[in-house]
């Protein structure tokens, strides 16, 4: 059964978003979305200060069994990283909504995130 | 065609296993982490449940005939009762139908052991050939198969294992397989590059064996540890690594075919002959992976006399890097590069196993 923070916000490739305090919007992959690559093996995330369109690819995660492209489900600035998870990959499958964040971006306008789903949306849609 | 099952289904799914279809099959991928399971066998005892796969006896006053037609590899090699070879099973053009196992089993004649995703061309293959031949061929579809592997695999299922036989099962030479009383067949062979054993027993049995074997500290493993196990371990899978297009010498299986005596006609032989004068254009070889990401089947190899591919890649737990084994064109050696969805990336040719007894071994 996969689980699903109500204070988050996600998108249907499967990331999470979070509003900061400081306007910054932390990304990561989903409970469901680990579970379905298995174990993790491999990170590659994108550079600090490189401008991502909504939905360009902005990093991968790769399992044993399966390689799958990391989406920037808003437009921004990545403006952190986190590079702890590149040496840790196993932390995707641990903590997928704490310790394996991916990255965070600036957006232009917080108000990007009003029409992504909620926890109950995102659930109902992955049938859990 | 409907899903099958084997007599262990309701003890996988009890297990909490995560449950996959392979073959047409309903067969445990992991129960929890693949990783943890891989490094479970290569450091302790693991056991696998392979029923799925297809028990064919060979008896018959031409049973060694028909095998000696029949598959690349020579049984008349089997030197003693139980003893066991690797082989290819090959058509007219050299092509490989399946790989297996042939035990030879005094008591009646000969044990294969074939994939399940072959299981009905090879059966029909196999009657074809037959019929010019005074044999029998029976499948054992009534039994389930236990593969308990790791270097504690053998002194633990010996605990739980009949204690008449224990002895007999201590002595067996690796690869040599040994027929016991109510169906059971016990041998020193697997697909994990540890030491450990393959136990034939009648379905029936198999529920309450297994949970023995788990009580005596070997956990179960999944068909996805299974898979980068045997990859370590430098070891093909049909469909993957070869198949019906592909020649034994194409793809690291040089070695498994008998041309001693010249005399014995078996199936695929002059296509085989042939390629062999003409020169192999394509070889197997390892890769152990040097750039970004991780290999995987299918990316293009570029190699300095053309391009190969890759026809089993993953990541190695054991090696905690990426490893491959790839066809590319005959004499490269050193750095090639591998097309890594749109990169080109540095990987190195090695020479197989990559891990055999938990150690690494490539070079």
């Amino acid at each position: 059964m996969s689980k699903a923070p109500a204070e988050l916000k996600y998108v249907e490739t499967h990331e999470w978003l979070r509003l900061e305090a400081d306007g910054s919007v932390t990304i990561g992959i989903t409970d469901h979305a680990q579970e379905l690559l298995g174990d993790v093996v491999y990170v590659e995330l994108p550079a600090v200060g490189s401008v991502l369109a909504k939905d360009a690819q902005a990093g991968v995660v790769e399992s044993v069994k399966a390689a799958s492209d990391v989406y920037a489900p808003i437009a921004g600035e990545v403006v952190a990283i986190n590079d702890e998870l590149v040496g840790a990959p196993e932390t995707v499958n641990a903590d997928p909504y704490g310790a394996a964040w991916f990255f965070r971006i600036k957006p232009a306008d917080a108000s990007v995130l009003d029409g992504l789903m909620s926890a109950d949306d995102y659930l109902g849609q992955i049938g859990a | 065609m409907s899903t099958q099952t084997t007599p262990l289904n309701a003890t996988h799914r009890e297990s909490g296993a995560k449950m996959v279809d392979f073959a047409g099959w309903d067969m445990p991928i992991h129960y929890g982490s693949q990783l943890k399971e891989h490094e479970t066998v290569r450091a302790d005892a693991g056991m696998f449940d392979v029923s799925h796969m297809t028990v064919i006896d060979v008896a018959g006053e031409d049973a060694t005939a028909y095998l000696q037609k029949l598959i690349a590899n020579d049984v008349a090699r089997l030197g003693f009762d139980g003893k066991a070879l690797y082989s290819g099973m090959l058509n007219e053009s050299g092509g490989v139908i399946d790989d297996l196992i042939v035990y030879r089993v005094d008591a009646w004649g000969y044990r294969l052991v074939v994939n399940a995703a072959t299981r009905d061309k090879d059966l029909a293959w196999m009657q074809q050939v037959a019929g010019s031949f005074k044999v029998e061929l029976q499948e054992r579809a009534e039994l389930a198969m236990i593969a308990v592997q790791g270097p504690n695999a053998i002194a633990k299922a010996c605990k739980v294992i009949h204690e008449e036989w224990e002895s007999a099962v201590k002595a067996l030479k690796v690869f040599q397989g040994l027929a016991l009383a109510g169906g059971w067949f016990i041998a020193r062979t697997g697909y994990t590059g540890e030491d450990g054993l393959e136990i034939m027993l009648p379905g029936n049995e198999a529920p309450l064996f297994w949970k023995a074997l788990a009580h005596a500290g070997i956990a179960p493993i999944g068909l996805a540890a299974r898979d980068t196990l045997r990859l370590e371990a430098g070891m093909n899978l049909y469909g993957h690594d070869m198949d019906e297009s592909i020649s034994p010498l194409s793809a690291g299986m040089g070695w498994t075919i008998a041309w001693e005596p010249v005399e014995r006609d078996f199936i695929g032989r002059k296509a085989l002959e042939a390629q062999k004068a003409a020169g192999v254009a394509q070889v197997q070889v390892g890769l152990v992976f040097e750039g970004k990401g991780v290999l995987r089947e299918g990316m293009r190899v570029v190699t300095e006399n053309g391009d190969g591919v890759i026809t089993s890649g993953t990541f190695a737990p054991t090696l905690k890097q990426s490893i491959a084994i790839a066809r590319i064109p005959a004499g490269s050696s050193g750095q090639v590069s591998v097309d890594v969805r749109g990169k080109l990336e540095p990987a190195r040719i090695v020479k197989m196993p990559f891990v055999r007894n938990g150690k690494t071994v490539f070079a």
